[in-house]
């Protein structure tokens, strides 16, 4: 999630505060000087997650501090990992392969490219997972996994985590 | 001078002879085996006519002659095992080690199956007999990765450590994603130039990636493993295809092996790797990032076999023992 404010005195202060308070994980403060603005009025926007539910309250709490949001913008998922899948992937029905992973509920597949050899050679896919949070991205993974384990897949996944 | 006995006359073993031969290095061969022969002589072995006896097909010493003789019977200071590598029992490696530190000998080896298989057993002998059991050679030749480890991140907490621990691998997954050629391609490949067996399946699968694993977490990581506790995924499957959506990221694959001791993760597989990273090294180097909290990320890269680079190691290893143990005469 994002929240865009301006950048007046006190103010950052003031925001963060409250995020702690509600449960939220700050991942990045931005300052951003627009051209068209002042020196003095930032631009400041403050990358975060939050536990489901909480932005009503976290808002209220930012009025009560005078921190004015101008824009939220929210992403629901903000993790990405990228895996490789070989074998034989449309007759094990690749389509389920996607809705397991799609039926969390909290990951998705966003992106998935598949290149096709010859008939009946196994065929490769990149398969990109999004998911709400870390712990959910190491689900989707053990869920693919596991269906990579029935259906004699194999996932490359990448060196790092999401 | 220190007087060797040298288990095992192949590739490591005459890398060996040829480093004793041409540098000044203060030792000196008093029993030598093969598998079908073995010669002893205090005074020192004539290396030269030894190494061109086997040159000419023949056998290194005297048939009838075993290595148990040599290992039983020689006058020496420092056992150098560097027979082939037996994963399943690790035999006959194993009893000519224990029998050599048995004798008060130190035990220089380059044999993965004792080290991986025997480590707690043979270290406590070792120091009941009052010497020392090294084996640098056993996990990625030249690069003094145990060495490291031991002395210059002592004190240091490891995190994680991940590498590329094969080169045959490492060297059919270059190829693949140079020019896009299929798996059996890149191997017959490597067969040709002799970087590959035979038969491939113990680089090909990741079971001397695992083992590497495994001798890392017993002697290095306070960890109790064995093979069997490394999950393990070779690179037979890969397809020219998977490099290409690889390399559409800027990534590619590479066959890599990964601790992770506080989870007691044990792992092989190919993963893709960003192409900037370090361990994305080329042909047949091996390369190894350590995750050490004292000292941050270390990536350490070398060859990881080879007749000279494995000898490096086991000579590495001799002058170690030389330095602290062993009085001149």
């Amino acid at each position: 999630m994002k929240l865009e404010m301006k950048d007046q005195p006190g103010q950052l202060v003031a925001a963060l505060k409250p995020i702690s308070a509600v449960g939220g994980n700050i991942i990045a403060v931005i300052h951003q000087r627009e051209t068209s603005t002042a020196a003095e009025a930032l631009d400041v926007q403050i990358v975060l997650e939050l536990p489901e539910g909480r932005l009503e309250t976290l808002l209220e709490l930012l009025r009560e501090q005078g921190v004015s949001v101008v824009r939220i913008g929210e992403e629901r998922l903000l993790y990405k990992c990228t895996l490789i899948m070989i074998g034989h992937l449309m007759h094990t029905d690749l389509s389920d392969t996607v809705d397991r992973i799609d039926r969390t509920g909290s990951a998705e597949v966003t992106e998935l490219s598949l290149a096709m050899p010859a008939i009946n050679a196994p065929s490769s896919a990149r398969i990109t997972i999004r998911s709400t949070t870390r712990t959910e991205m190491k689900k989707a993974i053990r869920i693919l996994r596991g269906v990579a384990e029935q259906k004699k897949l194999l996932i490359i996944e990448p060196l790092e985590d999401a | 001078m220190m007087r060797i006995a040298l288990l095992g006359f192949g590739s490591v073993g005459q890398g060996i002879a040829r480093a004793i031969l041409a540098k000044d290095l203060n030792i000196t061969v008093t029993g030598l085996a093969d598998s079908r022969s073995g010669i002893t002589d205090p005074a020192g072995i004539d290396l030269a006519a030894a190494l061109d006896r086997k040159g000419n097909g023949g056998p290194c010493g005297t048939p009838g002659v075993s290595p148990a003789d040599v290992v039983a019977k020689a006058e020496y200071d420092v056992l150098v095992e560097v027979t082939p590598t037996n994963v399943e029992t690790a035999e006959p490696a194993l009893g000519h080690i224990r029998g050599a530190l048995g004798r008060h000998k130190h035990v220089v080896t380059s044999n993965k199956g004792p080290i991986a298989l025997a480590y707690p057993e043979l270290r406590a002998l070792a120091e009941a007999n009052g010497v020392l059991l090294k084996y640098e050679a056993t996990v990625c030749g030249a690069i003094p990765l145990i060495h490291a480890m031991q002395e210059g991140l002592a004190g240091n907490t490891i995190s994680r450590l991940y590498g590329v621990f094969n080169g045959t691998c490492n060297y059919i997954l270059t190829r693949m994603a140079e020019d896009s050629l299929t798996y059996e391609q890149a191997l017959a490949e490597a067969r040709e130039l002799g970087y590959a067996e035979a038969d491939p399946t113990y680089d090909v699968e990741g079971i001397d990636a695992a083992i590497k694993l495994v001798i890392l977490a017993n002697t290095l990581l306070d960890m109790q493993t064995t093979l069997d506790d490394v999950e393990r995924t070779g690179i037979t499957l890969l397809t020219p295809d998977a490099l290409r959506l690889a390399e559409d990221l800027d990534c590619t694959i590479r066959l890599i092996g990964e601790i992770v001791p506080e989870a007691g993760v044990l792992r092989v597989s190919p993963r893709i790797v960003p192409k900037a990273h370090p361990l994305v090294v080329e042909g047949t180097l091996n390369a190894v990032t350590v995750e050490a909290d004292l000292a941050g990320e270390l990536t350490f890269i070398g060859k990881g076999a080879g007749s000279t680079e494995t000898a490096s190691a086991v000579i590495g290893d001799l002058l170690y023992i030389h330095d602290r143990y062993v009085q001149g005469s």
